[in-house]
């Protein structure tokens, strides 16, 4: 006999589990599930067949695989967070009946957990964990400039601090940044390493305004995990380069007589970018990059590969030779970071780092953001910050002159865009692709194209039509009065472009008409986009033609 | 003078606090030596040690209250005043001579003062008044003011005349200081302390002579270790004794220590100990470590967050021109709702850096990022990257599809009405007829567009079919109530007048003529405007109006639509003028019906199918499911083994009657309701024409293999109507020879396309 088979007891209804039932069967409240999920890196999964899956309804529900919650439930920090729950209550209650010496133990007993086990589960290598470094680095750039509250705590901030410090002081060691954009938001960088690319914003040094909406606690658990993350990251990062970890000073003597003062001061020393932190050892830079000699099929992608290479070795030493000097309006860790990245060196006014002052005569360039220049020095060049910007995405020293301080500065251009053919691309940027090196004509041909379109065709009627008409004419002139067998030269037909346009686009219409329905949304949604598409390049090309003609 | 000073200070201490009650009489004063003595002793065994209190008091006991007052008032009159008095008090010969002399008054004056002391609480010759605590001027009245202890009157002391007063005042150099005691009615002289204490109280401040608030403070309980006790309470013997419960206490100490249950307690490490080993290389064993089943299978199904996308040139603090927003642009943006913005930031431009201010939104977005990285469902999509051209489906082209209709060739003009109805002449194709709103049927030469004959019918026409048999020259026009036979006088001679003949036949040789039969009456009409009267026509009269009117293809039966319930279709045999509903019941509103052109069988549409009868049998032979909301129309494939159905919801389906009671294919090619359907007899075309100007022309091939299915292949949109009140193509029409289509549209006119 054969039994009735049960709903739901079979395929995707076993698969899924409610945040609900989740929550239930960890025994966990709903805060602590959510630390849990953030710390383990778990989150939802949307079911192919939500009424399956639901039993039947279609209420909106959040599932999660059952395998990630068993996953879970086998993690012990959940005992940890159970006994922090016990230890709140034991302190509540020993501070309630004032037992200072219980108050005193349970401190000194506070459970703690470390994530290191975490990071590498969730991270199996270095690689992964690089490429996650994304995130990590933005809420920890964000995380070091806010104000103290119950929810952020001094101890993630200055951590947060430290590490993004660290951070940057391995990328200008590797100089593996590549590419900096500021922009309304904040300033992107994008870094090179090992192979992948690792962007981040830092915001603009501004104090941090008024926010609503923000559920800090939320990003204080990422900012646990992400902290750890990072510091082991960094740990690598330094091995690799052949830094020490944690960073000193290079020069630096680490004797024991060091007065708490001193080392504070090293701190702000090492915090401000200024210096070259020390290295363990002696890591050649050369022995790093291999090279091979020049294979004999160099194909286009192998000589792409080569300019690459070359246009990275002058970007690393871009400011190799210079010494600025920043005015205190400038955004000073921005700018050093970038400069350091490119091999030159920075000082300034006032504060920890400053290494030679305004008077010095080496210094070749001073980066000023005032309306007017006093005091202007011969011996260097001044110029606007965004001249470093626009000359760190260029890779090569632009000419300074449209960058002086007062001057109207030239459009800053985002180095994330990869133009493609149909795309708008303003001129400035055709002219920045150009010195970098790059093919522009397919971006200017698919440009350009609709514009002359129109002209050709008119040119080959005029080139067309005169040899049919004196063949013609040839022809009848000859007939009257030579009655020869001759052969009559042949009339050109010449299509009607307009008709067969027409025609080619009422078989697209039909054929559109008959699309299957499988393939109908997906075609009509491509469609718009590709409209969408023209029409704004369209706006663009209007606007700036408009401005164009203003000027 | 600091002996002096001191002295003095402890003095004034202790008569001030006794000035109130101790007014003592000269009296006391003169007691005997022996009497001191035995005082003495007595106040030493009791532990009095205060014995110099009232020293000066007694001395200088007079009558001196007037004058303080006066000197108070002086005081507050003025300050130089009040300055003399105090130069007076210090400096005057006779103060510094009182002075001088006060050790040894004091000395002498101490040992009697001791007695009059004691005698206030024991002796009885003390002269201490014992009226209490009331007015002493209850007592002006009485000679005595109050009691001693014995209860005997103290006398009132003799009043002093003016003159005495004077003289005293004059004479005396102590009357300023002297006060009266209201309640022994005595003159008591105030000493320079007590004189003292009153300019203090006076001038506000401390009332003690010397007094220093700001004295250094004194430790008694001090941090350093006595050797005598503080209390002389002796000691607990709980303090001596060994505690019990702490020799328990110990014990279970010394015993988890024997049983190593007890562990010193672990040492902490510093801070900086532990920041130093807190990173080390995670990830040395990595190449090296074997990961377990699970694991790989945990790192194949972790689906890592997509990516920010990367800032465009629009985000840039200084972006070129063309990026910013323009005033409409810019509200565009600001009305739609931020779900909907295609960018969260306004792009904006900044002549210098400094200027750029704080993103208000920055904490914002970081949170939101996080939000979807624990929140938001994650899911594997595998995005189509195709040519949108390669999801068109490869079509013939039209042009190998030759011939259809493809040019508006002829437009015929003449009905001032709607044009709903329109059929064109069978096997021949010279000419059609078309019926319109304003009542009239025209017949039109197709190839010229000149309009033959125009018959009035007076109502307008819904419905119009030229009869199939081609010996006859007749149309069936529905008009209102009505159906008229119309024999139509036009075309072949021989076919005219064969038609003419055997209408006539027909009319003699029926007997059913005027008769009602199923709810229809035949009659003969002569007098249509716009037809010779001696031909005769042929009327039917029904109870409602009638839809549509439909031959059968041998053209002696026809068949009509009312909306007369169960007997809505009717089947009427021209040749005998007989009518007859075959159907009992009605199985919904009747739309349309149609005649197979070989079968005997009758196609009825209803509002949602279509129902197939066997007329021979008198049998449901099949039911359609259109998929249709709405049927409008329905037309059957010259080989009669498919057929299309439109409906007023923009669907054509096309039915394969072999394959299935199901559409084949279904289209919702046209944007409004699909108005008429058509077929092309010979060539493989239909057509539909719809309320939204266009006809569609269709390549419908049907193959003779029975395994192979139609092709449909949509081939050309036609336009050429206008839209008159939300109508345009009523009906259409395919002609019998060529690849031609007429139309009749709601702007009165037919239009004749051609290839």
């Amino acid at each position: 006999m054969v039994r009735d088979k049960k709903k739901h007891e079979a395929g995707a209804a076993t698969n899924y589990i409610s945040r609900t039932r989740a929550l239930k069967k960890l025994q966990l409240t709903l805060k602590d599930f959510r630390r849990l999920c953030i710390l383990k890196g778990i989150y939802p999964h949307e079911p192919l067949h939500k009424k399956k899956v639901n039993k039947g309804s279609t209420e909106n529900k959040t599932f999660y695989y059952v395998k990630d919650i068993n996953f879970l439930a086998t993690e012990p920090i959940i005992n940890k967070f159970r006994e922090y729950k016990i230890f709140l209550r034991r302190l509540t209650k020993a501070k309630a009946k004032k037992e200072t010496d219980q108050v005193q133990r349970l401190y000194d007993n506070k459970p703690v957990y470390q994530l290191d086990r975490i990071v590498k589960e969730r991270y199996p290598s270095f690689v992964a964990a690089i490429r996650d470094l994304d995130d990590a680095l933005c809420l920890c750039f964000m995380f070091a400039t806010l104000p103290h509250t119950k929810s952020v705590k001094p101890k993630f901030v200055h951590e947060c601090r430290r590490l993004t410090v660290e951070f940057m002081h391995y990328v200008i060691a590797a100089k593996a940044l590549r590419k900096v954009f500021v922009s309304v938001k904040g300033i992107y960088y994008q870094a090179e390493i090992m192979g992948e690319k690792v962007t981040w914003i830092v915001p603009h040094e501004r104090g941090v305004p008024h926010v609503n909406d923000v559920d800090f606690s939320v990003m204080a658990t990422f900012i646990e995990f992400y902290t750890t993350m990072l510091g082991f990251v960094n740990f690598r990062l330094y091995h690799t380069v052949g830094l020490h970890y944690p960073p000193k000073l290079q020069g630096y003597d680490p004797s024991g007589a060091v007065a708490s003062a001193d080392t504070e001061d090293s701190k702000e020393r090492v915090y401000s970018l200024a210096q070259a932190i020390q290295k363990v050892g002696d890591v050649d830079e050369q022995s790093a990059v291999d090279e091979f000699p020049p294979e004999e099929d160099a194909t286009a992608n192998s000589e792409a590969l080569r300019q690459e290479a070359e246009s990275l070795a002058r970007l690393r030493t871009l400011f190799a030779s210079c010494r600025f000097f920043l005015n205190r309006e400038v955004p000073k860790e921005a700018l050093t970071f970038i400069v350091r990245c490119c091999g030159g060196m920075t000082s300034w006014a006032l504060g920890p780092g400053a290494t030679y002052s305004e008077e010095d005569q080496r210094i070749t360039h001073q980066i000023i953001d005032r309306p007017k220049l006093q005091g202007k020095k011969i011996s260097r060049l001044y110029a606007q910050p965004q001249w470093i910007f626009d000359c760190f995405n260029a890779r090569r020293r632009l000419p300074i002159e449209r960058y002086f301080p007062g001057a109207a500065l030239p459009p800053h251009l985002s180095p994330f865009v990869e133009e493609r053919a149909g795309d708008y691309v303003p001129p400035e940027r055709l002219d920045q692709l150009r010195h970098l090196g790059h093919d522009v004509d397919n971006l200017i041909a698919q440009k350009e194209e609709k514009g002359p379109s129109s002209a050709p065709p008119t040119k080959k009627k005029r080139s067309t039509l005169p040899p049919s008409k004196t063949g013609t004419d040839e022809g009848t002139a000859d007939t009257p009065a030579k009655p020869q067998m001759a052969v009559e030269p042949g009339q050109l037909h010449r299509d009607n472009k307009q008709k067969s346009k027409n025609e080619e686009g009422q078989e697209l219409k039909m054929r559109e008409m008959m699309i299957a329905k499988k393939h109908r949304r997906v075609y009509h949604k491509i469609k718009r986009g590709t409209k969408r598409h023209a029409r704004e390049v369209d706006t663009l090309k209007r606007k700036r033609a408009q401005i164009d003609a203003g000027n | 003078m600091p002996k002096r000073r001191s002295s003095t200070a402890k003095s004034t201490s202790s008569t001030v606090s006794g000035e109130n009650n101790t007014a003592l009489p000269k009296k006391e004063d003169d007691d005997t030596d022996e009497d001191e003595e035995k005082l003495k002793s007595r106040l030493f065994a009791e532990g009095y040690d205060d014995d110099e209190s009232d020293e000066g008091d007694n001395e200088e006991d007079d009558d001196e209250e007037e004058d303080t007052d006066e000197d108070d008032e002086s005081d507050s009159e003025d300050d130089d005043d009040d300055d003399e008095l105090l130069r007076e008090s210090s400096d005057d010969d006779h103060d510094v001579v009182y002075a001088s002399e006060r050790p040894s008054h004091s000395k002498s004056h101490s040992r009697r003062n001791i007695t009059a002391d004691t005698c206030d609480s024991s002796d009885e010759e003390d002269l201490r008044n014992t009226i209490g605590n009331i007015p002493v001027s209850w007592y002006d009245d009485q000679d005595h003011i109050g009691y001693d202890w014995e209860g005997t009157k103290i006398g009132k002391p003799a009043k002093k005349s003016e003159i005495d007063q004077f003289l005293e005042k004059v004479e005396d150099p102590d009357y300023w200081r002297k006060v009266r005691d209201k309640q022994t009615g005595q003159d008591v002289v105030l000493t320079d302390e007590q004189i003292a204490t009153l300019m203090n109280i006076q001038r506000g401040r401390y009332p003690t002579i010397g007094y220093n608030p700001y004295q250094p403070f004194v430790d008694f309980v001090s941090s350093q270790h006595e050797i005598h006790p503080i209390s002389n309470r002796p000691e607990d013997k709980r303090s001596f004794v060994p505690s019990a419960d702490e020799r328990r206490m110990v014990g279970r100490m010394v015993h988890a220590i024997k049983m190593g249950w007890a562990k010193p307690k672990k040492v902490k490490p510093t801070d900086e100990e532990v920041e130093a080993k807190r990173y080390y290389d995670l990830w040395t064993a990595e190449e090296s470590e074997q990961k377990t089943k699970t694991e790989m299978a945990r790192i194949k199904m972790h689906f890592p967050a997509p990516k920010v996308a990367l800032p465009g040139h629009d985000e840039s603090y200084n972006p070129p021109p063309e990026y910013l927003l323009s005033p409409e642009e810019l509200k565009r943006w600001e009305e739609t709702e931020p779900e909907d913005r295609r960018r969260n930031f306004i792009p904006q431009k900044f002549p210098s850096l400094r200027e750029v201010p704080a993103y208000a939104r920055f904490i914002n977005e970081r949170f939101d990022r996080c939000l979807d990285l624990y929140l938001a469902h994650r899911q594997q999509k595998t995005k189509l990257d195709v040519d949108p051209k390669d999801l068109l489906p490869e079509l013939p082209r039209p042009q190998d599809l030759h011939p259809f209709p493809t040019t508006l060739s002829l437009l015929y003009k003449g009905h001032t009405g709607m044009v709903r109805a329109l059929s064109m002449e069978p096997s021949v194709g010279q000419l059609m007829a078309s019926g319109s709103d304003d009542g009239t049927v025209r017949v039109w030469e197709i190839g010229t567009g000149r309009c033959v004959k125009t018959l009035t019918l007076g109502a307008p026409i819904s419905s119009l079919m030229w009869c199939p048999n081609a010996k006859m020259a007749l149309v069936a026009a529905a008009s209102a109530n009505n159906v008229f036979i119309i024999n139509i006088e036009c075309g072949d001679r021989l076919v005219v007048s064969e038609t003419l003949t055997a209408m006539n036949n027909f009319i003699e040789n029926s007997d059913q003529l005027n008769v009602a039969q199923a709810s229809v009456t035949w009659s003969t009409v002569n007098d249509l405007t716009g037809s010779s009267p001696a031909v005769s026509h042929l009327k039917l009269t029904f109870e409602t109006e009638i839809k549509q009117v439909t031959w059968h293809a041998k053209g002696d039966y026809f068949a009509t639509v009312t909306s007369n319930g169960a007997r809505s279709v009717v089947v009427h045999q021209l040749s005998k003028l007989k009518s007859q509903a075959p159907f009992q019941k009605n199985k919904g509103s009747v739309q349309t019906v149609a005649f197979h052109q070989t079968r005997p069988l009758l196609f009825v549409a209803t509002q949602k199918h279509v129902r197939v009868y066997n007329l021979a049998t008198l049998q449901l032979a099949k039911k359609l499911l259109s998929n249709i909301r709405w049927i409008s129309s329905i037309a059957i494939h010259p080989k009669g083994d498919n057929l299309i159905i439109g409906g007023y919801d923009c669907r054509l389906t096309w039915f394969d009657l072999d394959l299935s009671t199901k559409p084949y294919k279904t289209f919702r090619h046209h944007k409004s309701a699909v108005r008429s359907v058509a077929y092309h007899p010979h060539y493989p075309l239909f057509a539909s024409s719809s309320d939204d100007g266009s006809v569609m022309v269709y390549h419908g091939r049907v193959y003779s293999d029975l395994l192979q299915n139609p092709q449909i292949v949509p081939v050309k949109i036609l336009r050429g109507h206008k839209t008159t009140d939300g109508l345009c193509v009523l009906s259409c029409a395919f002609h019998p020879k060529q690849p031609w289509l007429v139309t009749a549209g709601a702007d009165s006119t037919l239009a004749l396309y051609t290839y």
